[in-house]
C-alpha cells in the first residue's frame, strides 16, 4: 500500500478500484471486508434482474448484486474469473459481483472531482465523484442504494 | 453500580423467588393440599419480604406484608382455620402484595383503594386484635434497619462487619414443636465399624434445626493421641416435630457402640443451660473471621447459645472421621438458624430440608450468563454443524474408503458436533414454568371481573422449550386463557342450571410430542355455539350464507380476523382481535393452533410449537432446478399426480383431485418465477400442504429429496423479505436453499396472478 504523501491537503483515504465493462470504479476500502472468487448463487424469486441471488458466507446468507447490471452497464454471465467483493453497507453485508479488482489507490479528498452533470439517473444515483489516476478515470461510487429496497427507502 | 442499589436489586430478585414460593403455597392451600409446612413456608416467604422491605424502608410494602404475615401467623398457629374463603382472600391479597413489590421496584404506585380494601379484608379475617398493632411504629418486632451486627463485635474484636443481614432473624420463630437434647458419645468401636459420627449428625439435621455442641474435654495432647480412638462427644439440641422413636432410628446402626441419651427439653425454645464461656469466646475471636459465621449464626438465633464457638482449627484432630463431623457441624450451624432468611434462598429445597444444611440439599449451582453470549455460541455451533456436514459430504465425494481413518474420524466428529449442538440448545431451554406461573393471577383477575368461579389446573410446568419460544408464549396463552374464561365458561348460575359444579375448570397443560411442544388450554364450559358462530360469520361477510362447512370448519371461523362472539365487547377479551392475533403469533413461531369443541362440555385449544426457532424440520424438494425446503409442519402428504386428476379451472389455474376434493395445484417453479411454463400434467410430485388458515393446496415440484433438519437463516439480515420465502438455510453442500412460506404461496396463488414476471436467472 502506498505511503500517505504529505504533499496534498485534505483527508487521505484508500480506495479499492475494480473493473466492470472496461470502466473503473472504486469504493472506500473501509467498506470492503473481503474479496472472494465467484461461487454459484442461489437465485431469489421476485427480485430485480441485478440480484444474482444469495451465497453462503461462513454461515451467513449473503445477497449478491451484479454491480454491472445495477449500474446499467452490462449483465455479467459470471465465470470463475469474476470476483465478489464483500462489502458492508449500513448494518448489512452484501456481495458485489465485479469483473476484477484492479488497484488500491491512495487519494486525498481534494482530488475528487464532482460528477459532471449528465442526464443518466443511474449515474446520478451512484457516482459520487471522479478521480484522475495516471491518466485513467476512476468513478467513486456510493453503495447506499445498491439493494433494491434501500433504493426505495432513499427515494 | 451503587452498592446499595445492587443489594436492593438482589433483594427484589429474591422477592420474585419468595413470591413465587408463596404463591405456590397459597395455591396449595386453596386446593386443600397444604400441610403445616406449606403454611410455614408462605409465612416465611412473606416474612422475608417484609424483612427486606424494612431494610430498604419500603413502608407501604412493609405495612401490607405485615398484615399479611399476621394472618399467616394466625393460620400456622391454628388460631384461625384455613377455609376456602380465607385461602381465596389470601390469594387476592397476594396479588396486591406482588403489586406492592413491583411498585417498590419500579417506582410505580399501587392502587391505594384496592390495597386499603384488601388490608381491611385481611384484618377482618383476624378480628380486631390487630388494630393495636397496626401502628407500625409501635411494632416492637421491627428492627428493620440494615444494622451492623454489633452485638458481639466488641467482645470478639472482630472487624465491624456491616452486613445487610436481614435482621428479621432477630425475631423469634414460632414456638417449636419439641426440643430434644441428645447426648451422643461414640466409642472407638463405632469408628472401627466404619460408622461416622458426621453422618449421624447430618441425619439429625434432617429432622429439624440442630444446634450441635462438641465436648472435646477428653481430647489428649497430640503425643498421647491414639489415632483410632474416640475422644469427642456431642450434645445436640434438636428442634423437631418428630417423636423420640424417630430420633432413635437415626442411631439405629450405631446404638451398640455409643452412649446415647435423649431427653426432651421442658420449655420449648428456652435458652440452653450452658452460657458461653470466656474461653470459648476467646477461641472464637482468635479465629475471626473464620468463626464470624458461627457467631453470627448464634446471634441470629433468639437466645445466646453456647454451642456456636467451635474449637480452634489448630487443635489436633483425632481422627479423619471426625473431620467430617466437624465440617458437618460447621455447615449445619450457620445454615440452620438462617433458614427463614432470604439469604438462604433455598428455593430449590423444601423448607424443612433447608434446615438440614450440608451439601446434600444445597441448591444446584447456577450461573447467570448474558443471553447474547449464549446466542453467539448457538450461532457458532450452527455453523459448526454446517461445516461438519459439508466436510463429510466432500470426503464422501472424494471417494475415500469408508473404513479409512479420515472417514472414521469424521464420524466421531459428527457425533461430537451433535452432542455439542444438543448441549448448547439445552442451555437455552427453559421450563415453561416461567410463563405458567403468571397465569394463576391472571385467571383470578379475569374470574373476578367476569364474576365467574374458576379453578386453574396446570400440568407439565417442567416442560422445556427454547427461551426464544418461551418469551413469545405468554401472549397467546394469556389471550386464550382469557377467552376460555370470558367466552368459554358459563356464569356460576348458568353452570348450576346445566348441572355442572358452579366452579369452572380451566386446564393448562404443556407436553412434548413429536419433537414439538404442545400447549393445551381446555375449559369445561359451554363449548362453541356453532349456529351462532356461523350466523356471525355470515353477518360479517366472512362466509356466504350457503357455504357448506363441517363442524371443524365452523369452529375454525373464530380464528378469522375481526370475529368476536362475545355479546358485549369486554375489556378482557379484547375487541374481536383475540383469536386472530393468537393464531398469527403462533404462526410466527412456526406453530399451529387447532380447536376441538363439544357443545355443553367445553372446548380445547391445542397449540403445537417447535422447540426452538433456530432449526426446522423440512422436506427438501427441487423445483425448476432449485433446491427448496418445505416446512414439514405444513405438509399433509405427498403424491404423484395423475394427468387425469389435474384440471384447469378457467384460464390457467389448475386444480388437482385428491380423493374427491379439488385443491389448487400450485407449480412452485412458476409461482416463484423460476420458470415460465408450468410442468406438464402428470409430471413431478405434488405435496399436499395445509396453510394455517386451514386451506389446502398441492405444491407441484420436480422431485422430493428427503427430510432434513435445517438451521434457519434469516434473509432479512442482509437483504429483505421475499414473498413466498420464509427464510433460508444452508445445506450440506454449502449452498443456500430457500425455505418456502407455504401460507404466502397458497394465498398469493388465491388472490393474485402468478408471480410478476422476472427475468429468468439460472445459476451458472
Amino acid at each position: 500500500m502506498t505511503e500517505p504523501s504529505t504533499q496534498s491537503t485534505g483527508a487521505r483515504r484508500e480506495l479499492i478500484a475494480f473493473r466492470i465493462a472496461d470502466q473503473e470504479f472504486c469504493v472506500d476500502i473501509m467498506q470492503v471486508r473481503e474479496i472472494r472468487g465467484w461461487t454459484v448463487a442461489t437465485p431469489l424469486p421476485r427480485t430485480p434482474s441485478y440480484m444474482k441471488g444469495v451465497i453462503n458466507l461462513r454461515g451467513a446468507v449473503l445477497p449478491i448484486v451484479d454491480l454491472g447490471a445495477r449500474l446499467g452497464l452490462t449483465t455479467s454471465e459470471p465465470s470463475a474469473r469474476h470476483v465478489i467483493m464483500v462489502v458492508t453497507v449500513g448494518s448489512r453485508t452484501l456481495g458485489l459481483l465485479v469483473e476484477a479488482v484492479s488497484d488500491i489507490i491512495d487519494v486525498s479528498d481534494d482530488m475528487v472531482q464532482p460528477t459532471p452533470d449528465v442526464a443518466c439517473d443511474t449515474v446520478k444515483m451512484f457516482v459520487k465523484g471522479l478521480f484522475a489516476i495516471d491518466g485513467r478515470m476512476v468513478s467513486l461510487i456510493s453503495l447506499d442504494r445498491v439493494l433494491p429496497e434501500m433504493e426505495a427507502e432513499a427515494a | 453500580m451503587d452498592p446499595f442499589e445492587s443489594i436492593k436489586q438482589t433483594f427484589f430478585q429474591e422477592c420474585d423467588e419468595l413470591l413465587t414460593d408463596a404463591e405456590q403455597g397459597l395455591l396449595a392451600m386453596e386446593t386443600g393440599e397444604a400441610d403445616d409446612e406449606t403454611i410455614n413456608a408462605v409465612f416465611r416467604a412473606v416474612h422475608s419480604v417484609k424483612g427486606g422491605a424494612g431494610a430498604f424502608g419500603l413502608e407501604h410494602l412493609i405495612r401490607f406484608a405485615h398484615v399479611f404475615e399476621t394472618v399467616m401467623d394466625e393460620l400456622r398457629s391454628h388460631k384461625m382455620e384455613l377455609t376456602d374463603e380465607v385461602a381465596k382472600t389470601l390469594l387476592r391479597a397476594f396479588d396486591v402484595l406482588a403489586d406492592h413489590v413491583a411498585a417498590a421496584r419500579d417506582g410505580g404506585s399501587v392502587d391505594e383503594a384496592r390495597s386499603a380494601g384488601m388490608l381491611s379484608e385481611l384484618k377482618a379475617l383476624i378480628g380486631d386484635d390487630l388494630a393495636a398493632e397496626d401502628d407500625l411504629g409501635a411494632d416492637e418486632d421491627f428492627g428493620f434497619v440494615p444494622m451492623a451486627v454489633s452485638i458481639d463485635s466488641d467482645e470478639t474484636g472482630a472487624p465491624a462487619f456491616d452486613l445487610d443481614l436481614p435482621p428479621l432473624m432477630l425475631e423469634p420463630e414460632a414456638p417449636p414443636a419439641g426440643v430434644w437434647v441428645i447426648e451422643f458419645a461414640p466409642k472407638s468401636e463405632m469408628y472401627a465399624k466404619a460408622n461416622e459420627s458426621g453422618l449421624v449428625l447430618r441425619e439429625l439435621a434432617r429432622l429439624g434445626a440442630t444446634q450441635v455442641m462438641v465436648d472435646d474435654a477428653a481430647l489428649p495432647p497430640l503425643d498421647q493421641l491414639a489415632a483410632e480412638s474416640s475422644y469427642l462427644n456431642w450434645t445436640i439440641r434438636l428442634t423437631t416435630e418428630v417423636s423420640e422413636a424417630d430420633i432413635r432410628e437415626v442411631f439405629e446402626f450405631v446404638e451398640d457402640d455409643c452412649a446415647i441419651t435423649i431427653t426432651q427439653e421442658g420449655g420449648a425454645g428456652s435458652p440452653p443451660d450452658q452460657p458461653l464461656s470466656d474461653d470459648e469466646l476467646a477461641a472464637a475471636s482468635a479465629d475471626a473471621p473464620f468463626d464470624i459465621a458461627a457467631l453470627l449464626a448464634r446471634v441470629q438465633t433468639d437466645a445466646p447459645t453456647a454451642e456456636a464457638a467451635p474449637e480452634p482449627v489448630t487443635e489436633p484432630i483425632p481422627e479423619d472421621l471426625d473431620v467430617a463431623a466437624l465440617i458437618a457441624r460447621a455447615q449445619a450451624e450457620p445454615v440452620a438458624p438462617a433458614a427463614p432468611a432470604p439469604a438462604a434462598a433455598a428455593k430449590a429445597a423444601p423448607p424443612v430440608a433447608a434446615n438440614a444444611g450440608g451439601p446434600a440439599t444445597a441448591p444446584q449451582a447456577t450461573i447467570r450468563v448474558d443471553l447474547d453470549r449464549v446466542d453467539r455460541l448457538i450461532n457458532a455451533v450452527g455453523e459448526l454443524v454446517i461445516q461438519q456436514a459439508m466436510l463429510s459430504q466432500r470426503v464422501l465425494e472424494s471417494g475415500l474408503a469408508r473404513s479409512s481413518n479420515v472417514v472414521l474420524g469424521l464420524e466421531d466428529l459428527e457425533l461430537l458436533t451433535r452432542e455439542i449442538q444438543d448441549s448448547v440448545m439445552a442451555i437455552r431451554a427453559q421450563p415453561v414454568k416461567s410463563v405458567f406461573q403468571r397465569m394463576p393471577r391472571l385467571v383470578r383477575e379475569v374470574a373476578d371481573m367476569t364474576g365467574k368461579r374458576v379453578k386453574l389446573l396446570m400440568e407439565g410446568e417442567g416442560t422445556e422449550v427454547d427461551k426464544t419460544v418461551i418469551e413469545r408464549l405468554t401472549d397467546p396463552i394469556t389471550h386464550m386463557l382469557r377467552n376460555a374464561i370470558d367466552h368459554g365458561l358459563e356464569t356460576p348460575e348458568g353452570r348450576t342450571e346445566a348441572g355442572k359444579p358452579a366452579e369452572g375448570v380451566v386446564k393448562l397443560r404443556a407436553l412434548h410430542r413429536g419433537g414439538r411442544i404442545v400447549i393445551e388450554i381446555q375449559d369445561d364450559g359451554r363449548g362453541i355455539n356453532r349456529p351462532r358462530v356461523r350466523g356471525i360469520a355470515v353477518d360479517k361477510g366472512l362466509i356466504t350464507e350457503d357455504s357448506v362447512l363441517s363442524d371443524e370448519e365452523v369452529d375454525n371461523l373464530i380464528f378469522l380476523p375481526g370475529f368476536s362472539t362475545a355479546e358485549t365487547v369486554s375489556d378482557i377479551s379484547g375487541r374481536g382481535v383475540g383469536m386472530d392475533v393468537v393464531r398469527r403469533s403462533i404462526q410466527g413461531l412456526g406453530g399451529r393452533i387447532s380447536i376441538s369443541s363439544e357443545p355443553g362440555k367445553g372446548s380445547k385449544f391445542t397449540m403445537s410449537l417447535p422447540l426452538t426457532l433456530a432449526v426446522l424440520d423440512g422436506m427438501v424438494v427441487t423445483a425448476a432446478e432449485q433446491t427448496l425446503v418445505t416446512p414439514l409442519s405444513a405438509i399433509v402428504e405427498s403424491l404423484t399426480p395423475r394427468a387425469e386428476d389435474v384440471h384447469l379451472v378457467g384460464g390457467k389455474d389448475a386444480v388437482i383431485r385428491i380423493r374427491d376434493t379439488f385443491v389448487p395445484l400450485i407449480d412452485v417453479g412458476v409461482a416463484l418465477g423460476f420458470r415460465d411454463t408450468p410442468m406438464e400434467a402428470g409430471q413431478g410430485v405434488a405435496v399436499l400442504v395445509e396453510s394455517e388458515g386451514g386451506g389446502k393446496a398441492a405444491l407441484l415440484v420436480d422431485a422430493i429429496q428427503g427430510q432434513r433438519q435445517v438451521v434457519i437463516k434469516s434473509l432479512e439480515a442482509n437483504y429483505q423479505q421475499i414473498e413466498g420465502i420464509a427464510a433460508a438455510t444452508i445445506l450440506g453442500d454449502g449452498r443456500v436453499a430457500l425455505i418456502l412460506d407455504v401460507d404466502a404461496l397458497v394465498t398469493t396463488q388465491h388472490r393474485r396472478k402468478p408471480a410478476p414476471k422476472t427475468e429468468k436467472r439460472m445459476a451458472g
